[in-house]
């Protein structure tokens, strides 16, 4: 087994994951990256038709050609989400090759992922590193995945693969429309789901790239969110996608009453400590509580003719209509949501495609995501630290990615609406099972029953003091919520192996989760 | 005799609720068998209080099965007596949770009735955080929103809630069932620390007294039982044309209610958005109420989603003289308050009469009079209500300042 190092944060994290060695958690912004970047193979266009048609007949023979063996890494992406057709057939395809051993490197994955088990059974897949949840996060949290799963938010994986900690061998990128010549969009097409910015890096660094599309379009597709001077070759098939399952028709707000009180006190919050005001700017997630905090920001805005320079998303119907109402300057897009998002994208230049690299990454000359006024977020679980979980259930088990969770907590102020408890387990904990987010960049958690202050933030306790709003020390909420669950919940039972490595934004190991005993 | 009993949920889709099945035994002890949501973190939890449940209960013999979608600890507990009782099992003691501190305070008379919200009483999941969205009055209904083959489940569980649940201030409020099965509720919350008691489809000032000497009856037993307010419901013709005799029939009468739904069906009529179909019954209502001094309360409003048509009824309400309204969604509750409470201008002119009454009286004045114009008594009085209005509802400092 491994050897265990006690991080910065206390956790005791493994000093090698997979074979490789793993720097531990030193703090929020403390480890320093030497080096230079990783880059791809060199290349010469006397190795590709002259014509720009790079098309194959088919996933099976693309992989070949790519010179697919035992113990490769491929990479896919969750633009299309639940409705991905692409990952499968690929590992299908592996599958009928005979490969064994591979690493799959998605950016996320979905339920319809689910028959990835069967792979990992029959060993052509050794292990992921990427978001699990259901079953997979079940087969994972068991400990029967071979290696050791690795999750990274969205900018941590922009990071790993910039800075050389994960090659990728072969990357299979899902293209709603693309070009012969292997440039592809996401904006249209049947499967359309707006844009590819969690391709984007593997389309840079991969030693491989194949793009998949069902709707090819003759040369140039415009625009060309994937470059085709990036890519090897292209495979046309009947269907990428579940055009159902990609985005909703429409986006839903919460009918939760308790949720929209959530939201209205965290809108609420953001106006009495002085953060909407003409220019500033703001990022809200895709869940009900974080939309409907949306609309009742909208709201204020409209009734003091607030305008925000721009919006971060997660686009949504909600913010297209703010963005044609005129509340916004921008909505810097970084995945879409509904139709509307999508259409919003095509046709309106204040609508912009942004990536991992430009909003997250961490290993870069600075990223969007810290210059927000505010985010809105959500989280599994939060201690009286402040420290964030949003990977693990309270019982142990993976059910979540980290998405861009870590890279927006460094904005001016982050905020998580949570229920103080969820049927009868407390959202409020003495320590999380998993810390994903230290609680130095925690700044504010609003639940139905109060607000509570990070310390830390004196300028924000100032701010608001003699409002009317419910602010609460943390630790109050936490003991009413359990003399109404009948106490603290008790702790999972969790074995020595590790069977998960979280990473800090910086590539750092922050925690580790542990194989839970039956 | 058959010597099995359930009690609670267990269909898809189900939170915070448990279905118990129990099956007495003669012998071998307590045997548990549970499936729950949060195992992990209270399946011994769980398990514990199921024993402890079944000592109180007098119980030494049984089969348990659990099927657990997140039940708080006083949802488990009732979900047990309740099974219990309908396996034919007289328990030793009711399985009571600990009672919160002040349950035992009456409440205030002449306090804010505006919004009373009704919570359907056997469905759990909606007590823990009703009172945070700040509502007059919490209702645990047992009348209408609860099926009949419930309605014992759901006394042993509005029982519960009502020594378990911070209300967060709002009145603690229960509709019982009519006749019978209404004055056999009430031993079911009195000694619990309800404050009020709706007393559905009054027709009769009768059915108002015998609720009243049946509470009074109760707390002459009961230790603490505080005292207990009634707000008759009027739901038919007959009971809008006695309307004042109901409001007069006990001096525990604080308000007096009226519900549409079922006095339009009595009435043969359709109900309409404009309402002129009960404008008289709603009248009637109101001048009972007033005449007997109680507060007039008028119906739910029953479209969630329509919060402008909310704000309207209220202000029709409002206009008529009505001081508070039905509330059947925790978000009906903060535009209810702010469409009952006095308009900026309303608070400005009646500050303003208030001034030249109080210097008028300083001056030893006999006639109160506004620039060029001469204020009467009533008009005074009115103000004196719409500054006291403001204050309570926080729309002025009690100074008088603005």
């Amino acid at each position: 087994m491994t050897r265990l190092v006690q991080n910065a944060a206390g956790r005791l994290v493994p000093v090698e994951i997979n074979g490789a060695p793993a720097v531990p958690y030193a703090g929020p912004r403390a480890h320093r990256p030497a080096g230079r970047r990783a880059g791809p193979l060199v290349r010469s266009c006397a190795d590709f038709p002259a014509d720009g048609d790079k098309r194959v007949e088919s996933i099976k023979q693309a992989l070949l050609n790519a010179g697919l063996r035992d113990g490769m890494t491929i990479s896919t992406h969750h633009h299309l989400r639940n409705g991905d057709r692409v990952a499968n057939l690929v590992f299908a395809a592996a599958a009928e090759l005979g490969v064994k051993d591979l690493r799959w490197f998605p950016s996320a994955s979905f339920p319809c992922h689910d028959g990835m088990i069967a792979h990992m059974e029959n060993g052509v897949i050794h292990h992921i590193e990427g978001s699990l949840n259901g079953p997979l996060g079940d087969y994972c949290t068991e400990g029967r995945m071979r290696g050791t799963a690795v999750l990274r938010s969205h900018g941590g994986r922009w990071q790993a693969i910039q800075d050389g900690e994960v090659a990728i061998d072969i990357a299979v990128i899902a293209a709603p429309t693309a070009d012969p010549f292997g440039n592809a969009t996401g904006d249209r097409g049947p499967a359309a789901c707006g844009l590819l910015g969690f391709a984007l890096a593997d389309s840079q660094y991969a030693d491989h790239v194949i793009v998949v599309t069902d709707n090819l379009v003759p040369f140039p597709c415009i625009p060309w969110q994937i470059q085709g001077n990036n890519v090897d070759q292209v495979v046309v098939i009947d269907s990428i996608g579940d055009p159902a399952k990609i985005v909703s028709g429409t986006t839903q707000v919460t009918k939760s009453p308790d949720r929209l009180l959530i939201a209205e006190l965290t809108a609420r919050f953001c106006d009495e400590a002085g953060i909407i005001r003409d220019g500033f700017s703001f990022q809200a997630g895709a869940g009900g509580t974080a939309l409907s905090f949306g609309l009742f920001l909208r709201d204020m805005m409209r009734e003091r003719r607030i305008k925000a320079r721009f919006v971060r998303g997660g686009s949504n119907q909600y913010l297209v209509s703010m963005l044609e109402e005129g509340l916004t300057d921008y909505i810097l897009d970084g995945q879409t949501f509904d139709l509307e998002g999508v259409r919003s994208m095509r046709e309106n230049p204040g609508h912009v495609n942004t990536s991992p690299f430009t909003s997250y990454n961490w290993h870069g000359k600075g990223n969007f995501a810290s210059m927000l006024d505010c985010v809105v977020l959500g989280a599994t679980e939060v201690d009286l630290d402040f420290n964030g979980n949003v990977v693990t259930h309270s019982d142990g088990r993976l059910l979540h990615g980290i998405g861009g969770w870590q890279n927006c907590l460094f904005s001016k102020c982050t905020i998580l609406p949570i229920p103080s408890f969820r049927d009868r387990i407390p959202v409020i904990v003495d320590k999380v099972t998993t810390l994903c987010g230290p609680g130095e960049l925690i700044d504010v958690i609003v639940t139905e029953r109060g607000i509570a202050i990070n310390p830390l933030r004196r300028d924000l306790i100032e701010a608001v003091r003699g409002s009317s709003l419910p602010i609460r020390p943390l630790i109050d909420i936490k003991r009413e919520v359990e003399d109404l669950c009948g106490g603290p919940p008790a702790k999972p039972r969790l074995g020595e192996d590790v069977v998960a490595a979280i990473k800090w934004v910086d590539g750092t190991v922050i925690d580790a989760v542990r194989r839970l005993e039956k | 005799m058959s010597r099995v009993g359930e009690a609670g949920k267990r269909e898809a889709g189900v939170r915070s609720d448990c279905w118990l099945s129990i099956e007495l035994r003669d012998a071998g002890g307590i045997a548990i068998a549970l499936k729950s949501k949060v195992g992990a973190l209270y399946g011994e939890a769980i398990e514990a209080q199921l024993r402890d449940g079944c000592r109180v209960l007098g119980v030494a013999h049984a089969a348990i099965t659990v099927e657990d979608a997140g039940a708080l600890p006083y949802v488990l507990a009732a979900r047990l007596e309740a099974a219990v009782r309908r396996a034919g099992h007289q328990p030793a003691a009711p399985l009571l949770p600990p009672a919160r501190p002040g349950l035992e305070q009456a409440g205030d008379r002449n306090r804010l009735r505006r919004s009373r919200l009704y919570l359907p009483g056997n469905e759990p999941r909606f007590f823990p955080n009703a009172g945070l969205h700040a509502p007059d009055g919490l209702i645990l209904d047992l009348e209408d929103s609860v099926a009949p083959s419930e309605k014992d489940a759901a006394c042993v569980l509005v029982r519960n809630a009502l020594r378990t649940i911070d209300f967060c201030g709002a009145e603690r409020m229960v509709r019982i069932n009519q006749g019978l099965q209404g004055l056999a509720d009430l031993e079911w919350v009195v000694p619990h620390g309800v404050q009020l008691i709706l007393i559905p489809k009054v027709e009769d000032p009768r059915q108002v007294v015998e609720v009243d000497e049946r509470i009074a009856a109760l707390r002459r037993t009961g230790e603490g039982c505080a005292e207990v307010f009634l707000m008759p419901i009027i739901e038919s013709a007959l009971g809008a044309w006695r309307a004042y005799e109901i409001a007069k029939a006990s001096p525990n009468v604080v308000a007096l209610a009226i519900g549409l739904e079922d006095y339009t069906a009595d009435i043969g009529a359709q109900r309409t958005l404009a309402g002129t179909e009960s404008f008289w019954a709603r009248a009637q209502v109101l001048n009972g109420a007033r005449a007997a001094g109680v507060q007039p309360i008028d119906t739910v409003f029953s479209d969630v989603g329509d919060e402008a048509g909310l704000r309207a009824s209220v202000l029709e309400a409002k206009s008529l003289g009505f001081t508070g309204k039905g509330c059947i969604h925790p978000r009906q509750v903060a535009v209810v308050h702010d469409a009952f409470a006095p308009t900026a201008d309303e608070v400005d002119k009646a500050v303003r009469i208030v001034r030249a009454h109080e210097d008028a009286e300083a001056r030893g004045l006999g006639v109160v009079s506004l620039g060029t114009k001469m204020i009467d008594a009533p008009v005074v009085k009115r103000a004196l209500a719409t500054v006291e209005l403001a204050v309570r509802m926080g729309r002025l400092d009690s100074g008088g300042g603005e």
